[in-house]
């Protein structure tokens, strides 16, 4: 990989848009693989990214996702407006899934979201506060040593 | 006709709710949408589903299915098994895909 | 297996195929929930599905999936088909239902694609 400084930016998300969710995503499959970052490595990001950005998109208002690409790692944040997790233990659990009905029958929320993105990251972090909003903190080593 | 308890055996499914084993399986129907199963299965069908929740039930019932199977090691919640066991629907679960599970039935149903 | 050979076992119309090939599928998934496609090692593989959402062709992208048929003859909307010929994803439709084509599939020779 030929990255010397870090590379970053940012996507807008906003609650509800069906129509554009998985785009962030998919621009940052493309941005990492322009970038050189291995196939595994574009893969398990791109999938971790996507599985975020859905959430945000079922479950809140609006939010962010920001990334950093440096020589070391990817690490990729989503921020949200939200109603935040109440149980992130549970929430961790596969199966388990708050997302309403429609969600369901628009191939989403069958709780198989955060297992899927602890699954593809090296680091992963949730910060929830009730009420107020998540941030969820994926980071994918680039280099296997 | 195979019945239930034929295709438990046939292709190995765990029982996690055992209902009326001897129910007749006419067809199949897969589906992960319960809209589309309430839409398009028909009675008798045995259903594949990746569903865990207590709905897939009441969804059974209503189409009259002859058993639910659960594929990729899914397992139903626990309110799923208790609603199952009140309305007497036989729930299977197998730790193979659907495309899996899927080519294995037709292959028995059809050599009936 | 060629994506011409499938549609042929499948009585399948190919509708988008902006590369112009046929695809060489490897494996099969076949499922409705998104999540679930992006669990396995999809890359090569053909997602049967009875989702007719554009959703359908951004997680076909993430997880490098070169070929969707839908099941059951669902209609597809426009930015859906227009998604797929963007992002180079054959898309293919059939009357039958999924069983019926995961069954021809696999008597086939197709296998499922595995956990990743």
């Amino acid at each position: 990989m030929k990255i010397k400084d870090s590379i970053e930016g940012c996507f807008q998300l906003m609650g509800g848009d069906f129509t554009n969710a998985g785009t962030a995503s998919s621009e940052l499959k493309s941005i990492l693989s322009k970038l050189g970052v291995s196939q595994e490595v574009v893969r398990r990001a791109a999938i971790a990214a996507f599985e975020a950005e859905m959430n945000v998109i079922i479950h809140a208002v609006a939010g962010t996702m920001h990334y950093v690409v440096s020589s070391e790692e990817v690490r990729i944040t989503l921020t949200d407006m939200g109603p935040g997790i109440q149980d992130i233990e549970l929430a961790m659990q596969e199966g388990y899934s708050t997302a309403p009905d429609w969600v369901r029958e628009m191939g989403w929320g069958a709780g198989m979201g955060l297992p899927n993105i602890k699954k593809n990251a090296d680091r992963f972090k949730i910060d929830s506060v009730m009420g107020e909003g998540t941030t969820l903190e994926i980071v994918i080593y680039t280099r296997k040593d | 006709m195979l019945k239930v308890n034929d295709i438990i055996e046939k292709i190995g499914l765990d029982i996690r709710v055992s209902g009326d084993m001897y129910k007749h399986v006419t067809g199949c129907y897969i589906s992960d949408l319960l809209s589309d199963v309430m839409a398009h299965s028909k009675d008798g069908e045995l259903w594949i589903t990746l569903q865990t929740h207590p709905n897939i039930v009441a969804v059974a019932v209503i189409k009259g299915l002859s058993c639910i199977v659960i594929t990729n090691g899914r397992l139903p919640e626990p309110d799923t098994v208790k609603k199952a066991e009140s309305e007497n629907i036989t729930i299977l679960t197998t730790p193979k895909t659907t495309f899996e599970t899927a080519g294995l039935l037709y292959n028995l149903l059809r050599s009936e | 297996m060629k994506l011409n050979d499938i549609a042929e076992i499948v009585d399948g119309h190919i509708i988008v195929n902006s590369t112009g090939g046929s695809p060489d599928i490897v494996s099969v998934c076949s499922t409705d929930l998104m999540s679930d496609v992006l669990r396995f090692a999809t890359k090569g593989a053909l997602l049967v599905t009875a989702l007719n959402q554009s959703q359908v062709i951004r997680t076909a992208e993430i997880s490098d999936i070169p070929a969707v048929l839908m099941v059951m003859g669902k209609k597809m909307e426009r930015e859906m088909i227009e998604l797929a010929m963007e992002k180079n994803i054959a898309l293919m439709v059939t009357h039958l239902p999924a069983f019926t084509v995961c069954g021809m599939l696999y008597a086939g020779g197709l296998r499922s694609c595995l956990e990743d």
